[in-house]
């Protein structure tokens, strides 16, 4: 085991110079400069420009595809359909995202790919196009994942079978039941003075990041691949494409580009196998950058979802019993992540009794991706209003409640783990206390609180660092970097090595240059990444102590590092000018070797993380129009590396959340076919719907890390939509269920409140 | 697309034979924030545009005796720069500053915002509010019409093959007018109004009001004159009794549709809120002139 | 298909000669003929601002724009912001303040932050909101932009 996995080293009382401090991200210059490259920014000599052929239909049987016409079209280099990715059976995950990525037996959404085209220009591979003709015969579809359930719904898929039900064997839509439990979920609610229950629905949202998918991938005539794109995780990519192109890793090469947004969204591939294939017949390269309209309808978003929850309190304020049954829906493929929602839905409150089962339901609608903390807002925002509500019926104040049942260290949660140090009753005392909830409700608005929880994550992390012969530190990264992880790993680096932060860089290595790395998903890689370069940085200074003590002829014992300098241990080792880590770099790297540290692990030991949110809300009660007026992220961050990014990651995770409460949706037509698939018809936040975001970083250190941290990219999102929940049903006098909660539904419940 | 493609005729006559003489189909493009978004959706496919932003006329404002002219292909930005013209038209400049941001507005114009169209038009109802009229040419000749005539449904316009519009002359506001365009949709900007209303209102000194209009955008297939809400107004002073009514014969004029924008019902409804809106603002104004 | 068109424009002061497509995109041009990647594309229909350059000084979405209108004209990106020199204090206060995530939106946002301090050196953070309401930014939340552009424009200002 990684020695910096048992003994982290973390002090309370170490004194920190560059951790905690707001230098400029080293990223940052090239971004406000246009000369940072994206995924769509990449020309190489001899490219061509690839497009794909998508279905109208959202449930069709391909009968046949004629790409004669395509082919024969001047400046058109290469066609590809199904068949010219390899045959994986059906029913297996690889099976299906062959098929999600090119359209086999049938398609199962509106914008399925059916074949694509490579063409010296775009416009030729747009005009080639509308040259290939595909025979379909129409089924019939299900869009809504109830409608689905139901025992006469079209059936998507005729060899799924219900995973872990006793079901009788024949096809259904139903993927998967499963179950968390602790407790007598009975004996919990025949202890309640008060029980509330109700059902609560979410649409699917969109991650909604601004840099649409692009890829470069050139084969060469011996088979290696060499693939450019915006991704969270070039291993995970290499790796799937390994299994769906049946071709060796080791000849794939997955380089990252700058990533412009990706959420979630961006930890699968969509357009990327499609380049590959076109290379490889066209033997050039190919360029495939997805356009925005594609982005909504055939990547993302993340899974709708159905719920009933109950739960119930003593009169005296203690949650004793926690149920529900959830549906959520997983797009035209299984893969939700609706287990998460199952765990983390009631973790945050020191319950002993829960009982939630949870189904996942396939309809004709593009197979859902992460997005922040999958599956766990759409259920808080249940969760936490049945939560206020009890409060409020209890008489006791919302924040004083959640106190009353917070979880602490110690605590074993319904999926077995047992909470180290915790932040959350910390964040609940800094939300009391702070500016927003002590200042009066303006008249006229209505206030909302809501708490959220997420895992935090580790995984598989690799990453080196190296010391020039002139002392200057390179780290190299084979995680993505989504919004500054790069600098917050360098700063960790410059602290443990005692440098100052400008002789240390990060940089991108491809996956052929690095080992495995997780997806950077799940609030995982500034925490799994700082272990492991911290890590890294610890066999550089143990071997440079080494080289210390070879120069001065002392025991390796009667050297220490201090500040940034190997120093005598003692007085009786010598009297010793200290050296720095230039001096030893400078002396030895040509004679002993270059200095460097290298660390591959599974990284344990992450942090859950806590938050708590505030908002004030005016409702507009003629046309059920909601304005945000004020907002308030507390939330437990263990230590903020870099304080200013900590804020960016809640207040971004804020105003998602926003967008995703009032507006964000998928509306399908009869036809099955989406409806508003344009930023202008799918409604993200602007600048002018938001307030400024109030932050306030609560610190209870994560022990794990040698600097305390959790990670802080998912909570911000979680409380989000119940928090608006709470605040608009404060001011109009019903809480909403449904989202969005948008005007038109809330005018309805206004006019239900008012009789 | 035919070999001449892309034309950019300096003056009217140029661009009336262009489009009069071309083959297939032909396109007038003044901001082009609409056309090009329908050319690169495979919407359209026209054979050739005639660019009209380098035609002067269709680029100027100018205030003349009997009222402002502003050119068909001016963009928003450089009518919102023009102090006189948002002083005269206040609710015609709030219906223009919600065409799509400021970058859009750096293109659109009026005239292309009204020949697009779309019944959710934003600077179409405060245009018809303010009896505005459109300077048409055309291979017959130039004639005027009253802009409520020139969008015949969505997406079609009473304007015949080879035609263009010029300009718009608004009136001379009597003392005591006022006019103002809101809009409701979920997001503050950069959305498509789920209801609009356009009124204009002129009072006499005694605080009747002798004249309104109010035009709805949105509920029906095209922008509607409300002439029913507006004479609920006219000969009242505009007090609530008469916004009451005036927001009831709102609702009976819509006929809208349910898309993914809203809802029948809703927009029903919210119309006569928004309309009622309107008028209170656009009293305020005739009340302050 | 129609032959292509000669067209002459200035780009952040620099002549370029190139052929296009009468159809073709100020921003596919800009892109994929000068190989001007910082000008983004994020949707084509005009709705996200990435594309934002100016145009004879006038803020617009090059995607809604077609090269060929550009012919004689001067047209500014996010690559001549800096002049070839020091960073603004728009570009260095976005650095500062941590304005910028993952960065895909920034080149848009910086150029139509910057026509907006030319028209008002002093604008409201309500001004600020509604002028670059047409830029989205999925990952701040639009806090930390909109801090950077007042302190930019304070900087700007003098004070």
């Amino acid at each position: 085991m990684p020695a910096i996995l048992e003994n982290s080293g973390y002090s309370p009382d170490r004194k920190l110079k560059v951790v905690g401090t707001n230098p400029v991200k080293h990223d940052g210059p090239d971004k406000v400069t246009g000369r940072a490259k994206f995924g769509a920014d990449l020309i190489v000599p001899g490219m061509l420009f690839g497009k794909i052929l998508r279905s109208p239909h959202p449930h069709a049987v391909v009968k046949s595809i004629d790409t004669s016409k395509a082919e024969a079209l001047p400046g058109v280099k290469a066609v590809c359909t199904a068949v010219d990715f390899p045959e994986i059976p059906q029913g297996s995950g690889f099976g299906d995202m062959t098929r999600n990525i090119m359209a086999r037996e049938k398609v199962y959404y509106d914008g399925h790919p059916v074949a694509a085209v490579a063409a010296t220009s775009e416009s030729i591979a747009k005009k080639a196009l509308k040259l290939i003709t595909v025979e379909y015969e129409i089924l019939p579809h299900v869009i809504d994942p109830i409608e689905a359930m139901q025992p006469d719904a079209p059936i998507l898929h005729d060899y799924l079978r219900t995973k872990n039900d006793d079901a009788e064997d024949k096809p259904t839509n139903i993927v998967e039941r499963l179950a968390v439990s602790m407790g007598d979920i009975e004996k919990g609610f025949a202890e309640a003075d008060v029980i509330v229950e109700r059902e609560f629905d979410s649409q699917p949202m969109h991650q909604g990041y601004i840099e649409p998918q692009g890829c470069v991938a050139s084969c060469s005539e011996d088979g290696q691949i060499d693939l450019y794109c915006t991704t969270q995780g070039t291993h995970v990519f290499r790796d799937r494409l390994s299994a769906i192109l049946k071709t060796d890793s080791s000849k794939i090469r997955v380089s990252q580009s700058e990533m412009g947004g990706g959420f979630g969204g961006k930890t699968s591939f969509y357009g990327e196998p499609v380049a590959i294939v076109l290379s490889r017949k066209a033997r050039r390269p190919v360029k495939i950058v997805l356009t925005r309209n594609e982005v909504f309808r055939c990547t993302g978003p993340v899974s709708g979802s159905r719920s009933r929850i109950k739960m119930g309190s003593t009169k005296d304020g203690k949650i004793v019993a926690a149920e529900s049954q959830l549906v959520f829906q997983s797009g035209a493929f299984p893969g939700s992540s609706h287990i998460n929602a199952a765990q983390a839905m009631f973790t945050r409150y020191a319950l002993e009794n829960i009982e939630v089962v949870s189904r996942e339901v396939v309809s004709n609608r593009p197979k859902v991706n992460a997005f922040r903390a999958p599956c766990v807002p759409q259920v808080v925002f249940g969760v936490e209003g049945l939560v206020s509500e009890m409060a409020a019926k209890i008489g006791m104040d919302p924040l004083d409640f959640r106190l009353k049942n917070a979880a602490a260290e110690g605590y074993t949660t319904c999926y077995g783990v047992t909470f180290g140090p915790i932040g959350f009753v910390e964040t609940l005392e800094a939300a009391k206390a702070c500016d927003h909830y002590n200042s009066p409700v303006p008249e006229g608005q209505g206030r909302g609180v809501s708490a959220g929880f997420w895992f935090n994550r580790g995984g598989d992390t690799t990453g080196s660092l190296t010391i020039a012969p002139d002392g200057s530190v390179t780290i190299l990264l084979g995680t993505s970097d989504v919004a500054g992880s790069r600098v917050s790993i360098s700063m960790m680096a410059a602290e443990e090595l005692g440098v100052p932060l400008d002789k240390v860089r990060a940089v991108f290595a491809d996956t052929s240059s690095i080992g495995n790395n997780r997806v950077t998903a799940g609030s995982r890689t500034t925490f799994s990444v700082g272990m492991v370069i911290v890590d890294s940085a610890r066999q550089a200074i143990a071997e440079m102590t080494r080289r210390a003590a070879e120069i001065w002829d002392v025991p390796v014992e009667g050297v220490t590092f201090e500040d940034g300098e190997f120093r005598p241990a003692g007085a009786n080792v010598g009297d010793f000018d200290p050296l720095t880590i230039a001096d030893i770099a400078t002396r030895t790297s040509v004679s002993h070797g270059a200095i460097a540290g290298h660390t591959e692990m599974n990284v344990t030991g992450e942090g859950p993380g806590f938050g708590l949110h505030i908002v004030d809300v005016e409702v507009d009660k003629e046309t059920g129009r909601v304005d945000v007026k004020r907002y308030t992220v507390v939330e437990d961050a263990g230590k903020a590396i870099h304080p200013l990014q900590v804020e960016g990651q809640y207040q971004g995770g804020a105003v998602q959340g926003i967008g995703w409460a009032l507006n964000e949706e998928y509306v399908y037509g009869e036809d099955g076919r989406l409806q508003n698939p344009s930023f202008l018809d799918y409604r993200m936040p602007v600048s002018s719907d938001v307030p400024m975001i109030d932050t306030v970083i609560v610190e209870v250190p994560n022990p794990n890390h040698p600097f305390g941290l959790r990670g802080v990219g998912e909570v911000p999102v979680v409380p989000t939509l119940a928090a608006v929940g709470n605040a608009i049903g404060d001011a109009i006098g019903i809480r909403p269920q449904s989202l969005p909660m948008s005007p038109p539904k809330l005018l309805a419940l206004i006019d239900e409140a008012n009789g | 697309m035919a070999e001449e493609g892309y034309a950019a005729p300096q003056t009217v006559e140029a661009a009336v034979s262009l489009l009069g003489a071309a083959n297939g189909d032909a396109r007038v493009m003044a901001g082009g924030t609409d056309i090009l978004v329908q050319l690169h959706a495979d919407l359209i496919d026209p054979d050739l545009i005639v660019d009209i932003k380098n035609i002067p006329e269709l680029c100027t404002i100018t205030e003349e005796a009997d009222g402002f002219r502003v050119g068909a292909a001016v963009s928003g930005m450089a009518l919102m720069d023009h102090a006189g013209f948002n002083a005269a038209w206040p609710g015609v400049m709030e219906g223009v500053a919600l065409i799509g941001s400021i970058q859009v507005k750096g293109r659109a114009s009026i005239g292309g915002n009204l020949c697009n169209a779309s019944p959710a038009a934003d600077s179409v109802p405060p245009l018809i509010a303010a009896g505005a009229v459109a300077n048409i040419a055309g291979p017959g000749g130039l004639r005027v019409v009253p802009v409520e005539d020139i969008i015949t449904g969505p997406g079609a316009t009473s304007l015949d093959q080879g035609e263009i519009i010029v300009s718009f002359t608004f009136p001379q506001s009597p003392a005591h007018s006022g006019d103002c365009y809101l809009r409701l949709t979920p997001r503050t900007e950069m959305d498509i109004a789920v209801v609009g209303a356009g009124v204009n209102l002129t009072m006499d000194d005694n605080g009747v009001c002798v004249a309104a209009r109010v035009v709805l955008g949105a509920v029906a297939p095209t922008p509607l004159l409300a002439s029913d809400a507006a004479d609920a107004l006219i000969g009242t002073q505009v007090d609530d009794a008469a916004l009451a009514e005036m927001a009831t014969a709102t609702s009976a004029a819509c006929d809208p549709i349910s898309d993914k924008r809203g809802t029948k019902q809703y927009r029903i409804k919210t119309a006569a809120v928004i309309a009622r809106r309107a008028a209170e603002r656009a009293l305020e104004r005739a009340r302050a002139n | 298909m129609a032959s292509k068109t000669h067209v002459t424009t200035t780009v952040n002061g620099d002549e370029h000669q190139y052929l296009c497509e009468p159809t073709q995109t100020l921003v596919d041009v800009l892109r994929n003929e000068l190989e001007l990647t910082g000008t983004k594309e994020g949707c084509s229909t005009g709705d996200c601002g990435a594309c934002s350059v100016m145009v004879d000084g006038v803020l617009v979405c090059s995607c809604l724009t077609l090269a060929v209108e550009t012919d004689g004209k001067s047209v500014e990106t996010i690559e001549g912001m800096a002049g070839g020199g020091e960073l603004t204090p728009l570009q260095r206060n976005f650095l500062e303040l941590n304005g910028l995530q993952c960065g895909i939106c920034t080149p848009g946002i910086l150029i139509a932050a910057k026509a907006l301090l030319d028209r008002n050196p002093d604008p409201t953070e309500s001004e600020i909101r509604f002028w670059l309401a047409g830029n989205l930014c999925r990952c701040t939340g639009y806090d930390k932009i909109i801090r950077s552009v007042l302190a930019a424009a304070e900087e700007m200002r003098g004070n």
